[in-house]
């Protein structure tokens, strides 16, 4: 059965599924990084007990988030070979010094402080722990920097040239690094990480309001990731929009999936929803707005957008993910807008913190972070299909000389254990939500920070083999 | 575009610096993986407790020497990364499969209560004992050589596995747990530090077996190893290298009696280092033995170059901060929950 499996789409899911897993973290741990040092720092000022709580529960929820984001991660710097393996050759030259970088200045920085930053409670001076607390939240944004660099090159490849032997040699560095897409896409990607942190805390703390547990704590998250909503949300409107039109202008046929747009026109409509169909060349059942996506697109009504016939069959990206998973994300964005809008208005009328619909609002809205970041993922992912660097390297050219039988064993293997190991930390990461920030006996006694923080497992007296 | 290429030998200096941050990774993360596979031996819940807190603030930047192996290999030799990766496949995704395991273990070990601590041990340990068996099988069909065909791997998805790689893998087992059982020699007292001490002399005899066998095999595979390791004057050049490994390993065994508690850590790094210059010496220069030099592999000298200013920038600042890190960390482990 082995022998008709096809190793590109195995390579490719298996990319998908273990990248989909791993950037959940990273989407997290960045935005909730800044906001602890943001705590820490309020805390340091205040003196006021209640930061330091909320630091404390939500620095353990870090640390397993954190964890999870490390191995998942480890994982993804070994599959650019064992699995696209052709890539890596190709590609090496342009891309490895990007990666060597970001472990240089990233993840050795961040390693190295998160033990401060965990255990160091005791052993240094409170300044000290709020430094490795933005010491590791700027290696959280250094790593996005670089990451995103190199992805946004195989995007808006430039500044290389391509060598008799097939492979690709720098020629400007400036222009790898700075290429076309990233800025918008650093901006983008990176907001994104906020807004899904302030998201998760606002559930979180709307949960504690309606609960009415730990409520002067809720009231500290549920207010800063109100002001996240508020001022970033729509401030994430306008980043997206400016990616899209650099997307237009470098990647039109990614931004015509988007779109579910055939034909190119003057005066095209904007597709609400719609079934794309790769074989017929259209899209089903569309609901439009004529001419918005033109005056979207071009700022004209009038304005000509391309179509996806412009290009080749076997040049279209897979319309219908790119499709759905667009309107996914932006629709995710509006009901972010749309929260803040709210709690603008409820916090005028100071109802802010205990009008119990918009507590079910938020609870609901608590994963939306996370479902948009993948979407955004996909659109920009997929919709760069059938290449692995835009117009110089196909996904198919790029795979490892692996079988399509190992690979579909690793997949496997994957699937059971990041379905077991994230599903634990998952749940250990709702236990500790559950617990709460006050009244935290078993991780911290009854010491302050200036203590040792210490607890005595009683469990230690038994002894014995065990495992 | 920059490029140091007419004023150094950059595939050199990278061949160096991609050897020395692969062998960190095994010194460090050997330590830690050796105490995961101690872990289920050690006489009581409260010394697992120290066992793991001695290296709960060190595991996650002692991995991260791997991915700048791995990193670091894919920018400075991109050929040697696409040839080695598909080649050794299989053990390298069983290998990170282990260290997810034990990765996670740190954290949900003290989250979880009762019962569901137990399978977090055991991830921790199996997930140590697998990743270092795997690493020893990688390092064993390395040295064996990979197949090549221009500029691909050549070989079937099982070249990896025999008899040899399987014993290397048992190899970096007992050279692990002998540096993780020195590691908690130095860092615990008491009923740990005994049975530490016990376990450690306990491994040393195995250590200094596998590497003999290894010493003897190499050669004998290879009629190039051979040559250079006894022609003369080659031998008597190179004769140093297993005389202090073994006057090293004489010392910790008797150290581990005496009482001493820093020299057998720093000593078992000590064999670590010959037993691994030992190898260097045998596969230079190749990078994909015996198929692809290094200066065949290496990636074009302006890449070489660019990354070659953040290392000369970052290293020395990475090296000082992980070291004030272990400083800040200095001293016996407690059984206590840290944070």
């Amino acid at each position: 059965m082995f022998e008709s499996l096809d190793p590109t789409l195995l390579a490719r899911i298996q990319f998908a599924f273990t990248i989909s897993f791993h950037i959940l973290f990273p989407a997290f741990t960045i935005g909730l990084a800044s906001w602890l040092a943001v705590i820490e720092w309020r805390w340091l000022r205040t003196g006021n007990q209640i930061y330091a709580d909320v630091y404390r529960m939500w620095v353990k929820i870090f640390a397993v988030t954190f964890g999870m984001g490390v191995v998942s991660g480890v994982v993804m710097a070994f599959q650019f070979g064992t699995n696209w393996s052709r890539f890596a050759d190709a590609g090496g030259n342009v891309l490895g010094p990007l990666l060597g970088y970001e472990v240089l200045t990233a993840f050795f920085l961040e390693a190295s402080f998160l033990g401060v930053m965990l255990f160091g409670w005791n052993r240094v001076s409170p300044k000290m722990h709020f430094a490795s607390t933005v010491i590791v939240a700027a290696g959280t944004l250094i790593s996005a920097f670089w990451i995103l660099s190199a992805n946004s090159w195989m995007q808006t490849p430039q500044g290389f040239r391509v060598g008799q032997n097939g492979l690709l040699y720098p020629t400007s560095w400036l222009e790898i690094i700075f290429n076309p897409s990233f800025p918008f896409r650093l901006v983008h990607m990176v907001t994104a990480a906020y807004l899904t942190t302030a998201f998760t805390v606002a559930g979180i703390g709307a949960y504690y309001l309606w609960r009415q547990r730990h409520v002067q704590h809720a009231r500290v998250m549920f207010g800063m990731a109100m002001i996240m909503a508020i001022f970033v949300a729509p401030m994430q409107g306008v980043f997206g929009d400016l990616q899209g039109l650099n997307t237009l202008e470098h990647q039109p046929a990614k931004v015509a999936a988007m779109e579910g747009l055939w034909e190119t026109r003057r005066g095209a409509p904007l597709v609400l929803f719609g079934w794309p169909d790769q074989e017929a060349e259209t899209t089903k059942y569309a609901i439009e707005i004529p001419g918005l996506s033109s005056l979207i697109l071009t700022h004209d009504l009038d304005g000509e957008v391309k179509g996806l016939k412009e290009w080749p069959a076997d040049e279209r990206p897979p319309v219908a993910v790119v499709f759905w998973a667009f309107r996914l994300m932006v629709g995710i964005g509006v009901l972010m807008i749309a929260t803040g809008v709210i709690a603008i208005v409820l916090y005028l009328r100071k109802r802010l913190f205990d009008t119990r619909w918009f507590q079910y609002w938020c609870m609901a809205l608590t994963p939306t972070g996370f479902i948009a970041v993948l979407a955004g993922w996909f659109v920009t992912e997929v919709g760069r299909q059938p290449w692995i660097v835009q117009g110089l390297l196909r996904t198919s050219d790029a795979t490892s000389p692996v079988m399509g039988a190992s690979v579909a064993i690793s997949l496997t293997a994957f699937v059971i254990v990041y379905g077991f190991v994230f599903g634990a930390g998952s749940y250990y990461i709702l236990k500790l939500i559950g617990k709460g920030p006050a009244g935290d006996p078993e991780a911290y006694g009854d010491h302050g920070v200036e203590k040792p923080p210490i607890v005595t497992d009683l469990t230690g007296e038994k002894g014995g083999l065990h495992v | 575009m920059f490029s140091f290429e007419s004023l150094v030998d950059l595939p050199l200096i990278w061949y160096g610096l991609i050897a020395t941050a692969i062998f960190l990774y095994v010194l460090l993360d050997g330590f830690d993986l050796g105490v995961g596979i101690l872990f289920p031996f050690a006489p009581t819940d409260r010394c697992r407790d120290r066992m793991m807190n001695s290296i709960a603030p060190f595991w996650d930047g002692n991995e991260t020497w791997l991915i700048l192996g791995g990193g670091g290999l894919l920018a400075a030799f991109p050929l040697a990364y696409a040839v080695i990766m598909p080649a050794l496949y299989i053990p390298l995704i069983i290998m990170l499969l282990g260290l997810i395991f034990r990765g996670v273990a740190f954290e949900f070990r003290f989250k979880a209560t009762g019962k569901s601590r137990r399978i977090w041990d055991g991830a921790f340990h199996f997930g140590s004992l697998v990743a270092a068996f795997m690493q020893g099988v990688i390092i064993g069909a390395i040295v064996q050589g990979i197949e090549v065909e221009g500029r691909t791997y050549a070989g079937g998805s099982f070249g990896w596995l025999d008899a040899y790689s399987a014993m290397t893998g048992v190899a970096v087992v007992f050279g692990y747990t002998l540096l993780g059982g020195t590691w908690l020699v130095m860092k615990t007292d008491g009923e740990t530090q005994v049975w530490a001490r016990k376990s450690a002399s306990y491994v040393i005899g195995y250590v200094a077996i596998f590497l003999a066998i290894v010493s003897i095999s190499m050669p004998i595979m290879n009629p190039e190893i051979r040559m250079r390791w006894f022609s003369v004057p080659n031998f008597f050049f190179l004769l140093p290298i297993p005389t202090a490994s073994l006057i090293m390993l004489i010392i910790i065994w008797r150290d581990l009696h005496t009482g001493r508690e820093y020299r057998p850590f720093l000593l078992s790094f000590g064999v670590f280092l010959t037993g691994y210059i030992g190898i260097a010496i045998s596969m230079w220069p190749y990078i994909v033995p015996f198929e692809i030099t290094f200066r065949q592999a290496a990636a074009a000298p302006e890449s070489q170059s660019l990354l070659l200013v953040g290392t000369a920038i970052m290293l020395p600042l990475i090296l000082l901060y992980v070291g004030y890190c272990y400083y800040l960390f200095r001293g016996k482990a407690s059984h206590e929950s840290a944070y």
